[in-house]
């Protein structure tokens, strides 16, 4: 608690003592240059692979910003931050832009002093446990030791889910995701909870998957974004709209193969306003009116990325649940571009 | 009778062969009886310990002997190392390069490799002043460093080449071992070059500010003497980089010879642990020396100003600094600065250091006699001849293990900086190794395989340190 006061003073001097620059958008264009906030390895969110190249669900957002503004998904670099330093790099100006699997809350919008510009992924907390300790739901946890990382939002949930439902619980800490791991494995906790996602790509990494279970609940919503400074709305509107493009791209079918061909057959004039064939949406952002076609042609639409780095092609298998379109019942849905 | 006395009577003509002492007297059984056991208490002791060890090796075991090198996943690894189980050194053999030099270009690594080898050319002089200790050292050093580039670069042009100048530089040391005083005065700027890369006019052109610092001392120092000779050759040299290095720079900066640039976040394992601990390391002594020096001083300002420094320092936890480091700094300067990350932590690291060898070396000094200081004045010796000649080679000497231990303690206190968001090898680059879906899960074998270099490196610098003592050793011989 005390940790984000600090982190706030420190964020709002900076604001008012004005440091941040005018225009983000001026800057990266002048620097060539996206400066985007990365995690220092999360699995399937971002993390650089064995030759250094940076990949992952976060990391594909990055590039289709920097593809938009910049003409090239290329043009990136990106900064691995962690939990503590990731906001005061975006408020000191390290960063443009952190796309960090950073949960959307009040306090963080507000006291921060950022602005969570989209959801790109709904995600949530869960718990998982061995098979043989014969519980199917959380409620049904009473008395159990569970596995939890430190300094996170999942341990306040935990304790508001416990407290609520009127069950006890000793929590077991740890410091990272492998070590909840290996104390999970080891028995020294009954139940392991963080984020769902997080859960699936542990047990889809286990020697034995199939005796460990992820238990139904969902105990907290953690909206995950694309975060960006407080004040220069234009570069939040770019943001923003970089990932409704991808979504406006899944949604119309666009994808980066055939993407050419849509630009310049499509008679949709929503298809042909997104791709820059009329109008100009991009000369009212400040940026070259490919920017969409440009961002959906650096990795795909939003599906694309989904199903590249986390769905269920991939050894995480996340289904899309609450990430689906909104066509297919999830919540991902993007304003009309017109 | 005296015949049959003559008869019976022996006299030995020869010794006797001795005999060997009792089989419980002697050899490997003496042994154990002495030492394991000795008594009741210490048989039962002896017991409990060896079931102790029989115990670890027997669940530990295994593991190490089953191990697997060759694989593509930790899933691969289970099946092949079977139901019992068993280490996954593929994960090494796949992303041990990221630990030794995080995401440096691969087809440049024979630059910080050539960095490194050089390190210890420029240590020589300064390990074995005037031995040819030294150049063993070296010849040892050029050996491995063109055998590991035979095997990582597959430029011939590159591996001769750096094998005839590690050849010259072997010849200069077993010829002339003092002469490397020269290498070891370029290194920093050698090193920087082979590292980050760029022009070679950039790091010349700053070389040249310490020329100019020279000049100005050796004008100024005959009339104005060392103090304000220092202070003005400092203050020229600091106009020099401020004002005229960058038109120098921009001068020649397009000009070759040139290599590619690296950026510092490429920078990450082994390679920024050294970075950051060899130049913490060479930087704190000196600024170590100088505050210890401070506060023994009976000028108020300058005894004031080094105990505040001191305490101030030692008081502040080094994980404070490096956010200080990483986040704070980044407030206090123009907006746009572009303040290397690794470089505000080396600042910050070296201080950190120098603080804590400012007192090791105070220690030092108190411990040296007062008629020392008062044969130093009986000599005639100005306040800057007595240090170097008298009080510091004593003191120094007296303070070498107190020096070695915070040098060590400073070289594994650079996996700190992974709080920062930097590369260490132990737990920047395990994360992102455990971050490729193949890998994650892994647990032990990172932590080992680093574990073990830190230990073979740390043993090497406590090693030299007793054979430093040993040499030093002028008392109670």
């Amino acid at each position: 608690m005390k940790k984000s006061v600090f982190l706030g003073v420190v964020a709002a001097t900076a604001m008012t003592a004005g440091f941040a620059s005018a225009s983000t958008l001026d800057d990266v264009k002048a620097r060539g240059e996206l400066l985007c906030g990365s995690n220092t390895g999360l699995t399937g969110f971002g993390a650089p692979d064995a030759n250094g190249n940076w990949v992952g669900f976060d990391v594909s957002l990055c590039r289709a910003v920097a593809a938009a503004v910049l003409g090239d998904p290329a043009k990136v670099k990106f900064v691995p931050t962690t939990g503590e330093t990731r906001f005061t790099a975006l408020a000191s100006g390290e960063v443009d832009l952190l796309v960090r699997n950073s949960t959307w809350t009040f306090s963080r919008d507000n006291d921060l002093k950022l602005d969570f510009v989209a959801v790109n992924y709904y995600d949530g907390q869960g718990f998982m446990v061995k098979k043989d300790l014969g519980v199917s739901s959380a409620k049904e946890l009473d008395g159990a030791t569970v596995c939890i990382q430190t300094g996170t939002t999942t341990e306040l949930n935990l304790a508001d889910f416990f407290k609520f439902n009127n069950i006890s619980y000793t929590p077991v800490t740890v410091q990272d995701d492998s070590e909840a791991q290996r104390q999970y494995l080891a028995g020294a906790c009954d139940a392991y909870t963080t984020d769902a996602s997080g859960l699936a790509a542990s047990r889809a990494t286990m020697a034995d998957p199939e005796n460990h279970i992820i238990l139904p609940e969902i105990i907290s919503k953690e909206p995950l974004g694309p975060v960006v400074r407080h004040g220069d709305n234009q570069w939040g509107d770019i943001v923003r709209w970089t990932y409704f493009a991808l979504l406006i791209a899944e949604e119309k079918g666009i994808t980066k193969a055939n993407i050419e061909e849509v630009a310049a057959s499509s008679t949709d004039p929503e298809v042909r306003r997104l791709l820059g064939v009329e109008g100009d949406s991009g000369v009212m952002m400040g940026l070259d009116n490919n920017w969409a076609k440009n961002a959906i042609a650096a990795n795909g639409n939003y599906g694309e990325i989904f199903e590249a780095n986390i769905g269920a092609s991939t050894p995480i298998g996340l289904a899309r649940g609450l990430n689906a379109l909104w066509t297919q019942g999830g919540l991902q849905y993007a304003p009309p571009l017109r | 009778m005296s015949d049959t006395r003559a008869e019976t009577a022996f006299i030995r003509t020869e010794m006797l062969a001795p005999e060997l002492p009792p089989v419980t007297e002697r050899g490997i059984i003496k042994w154990l009886r002495e030492n394991l056991f000795a008594g009741w208490l210490n048989s039962a002791l002896t017991i409990v310990s060896l079931l102790v060890v029989f115990l670890l090796l027997k669940s530990a075991l295994p593991w190490w002997l089953n191990g697997v090198w060759n694989a593509t996943s930790l899933g691969e690894c289970r099946t092949i190392a079977g139901p019992e189980g068993g280490a996954c050194w593929a994960v090494i053999k796949a992303r041990w390069h990221q630990y030794i030099f995080g995401f440096y270009p691969q087809d440049a690594y024979w630059r910080p490799i050539l960095a490194f080898a050089l390190m210890f050319v420029a240590l020589a002089p300064v390990l074995y002043y005037g031995l040819r200790n030294g150049a063993k050292l070296i010849g040892t050093v050029a050996v491995l460093t063109v055998l590991s580039l035979a095997l990582l670069d597959h430029d011939v042009t590159h591996v001769v080449l750096i094998a005839v100048l590690m050849a010259v530089l072997f010849a200069v040391s077993w010829i002339a071992p003092k002469r490397l005083v020269y290498v070891t005065l370029l290194y920093p700027f050698v090193a920087f070059w082979l590292l980050w890369g760029g022009s070679v006019w950039k790091p010349v052109a700053t070389l040249l500010g310490f020329g100019v610092m020279v000049l100005v001392y050796r004008l100024i120092q005959p009339r104005l003497g060392v103090i304000m000779g220092t202070a003005i050759g400092f203050l020229a040299a600091c106009f020099y980089w401020l004002f005229v290095q960058g038109i120098i720079t921009g001068a020649l900066g397009s000009l070759p010879p040139g290599l590619a640039g690296v950026n510092s976040d490429q920078f990450g394992g082994f390679l920024l642990a050294f970075v950051i601990g060899v130049t913490a390391i060479t930087c704190s002594l000196p600024i170590g020396i100088l505050l210890a020096l401070g506060r023994r001083s009976d000028m108020v300002l300058i005894k004031t100003l080094s105990v505040g420094f001191i305490e101030f320092i030692r008081g502040v936890p080094l994980i404070t600094m490096l956010f200080t480091a990483s986040l704070l700094l980044q407030y206090f300067l123009p907006p746009q600065t572009n303040f290397d990350l690794i470089l505000r932590v080396v600042i910050l690291v070296t201080l950190f250091a120098a603080a804590y060898i400012a007192e090791v070396i105070r220690g030092g000094l108190a411990a040296l006699p007062r008629g020392q200081y008062e044969a130093a004045d009986a000599l005639g010796l100005d306040y800057w001849q007595a240090q170097r000649l008298i009080i510091m080679p004593q003191a120094l000497k007296i303070s070498i293990p107190g020096i070695v231990s915070t040098f060590i303690g400073l070289f594994k206190d650079t996996t700190l900086v992974s709080f920062v968001g930097l590369l260490d090898p132990l737990r920047g680059v395990t994360q992102i190794v455990r971050a490729d879906i193949n890998w994650k899960g892994i647990y032990w074998e990172p932590y080992i395989f680093v574990g073990v270099i830190f230990f073979l490196i740390c043993f090497g610098m406590s090693r030299y340190s007793m054979y430093l003592e040993q040499k030093l050793k002028t008392d109670h011989r």
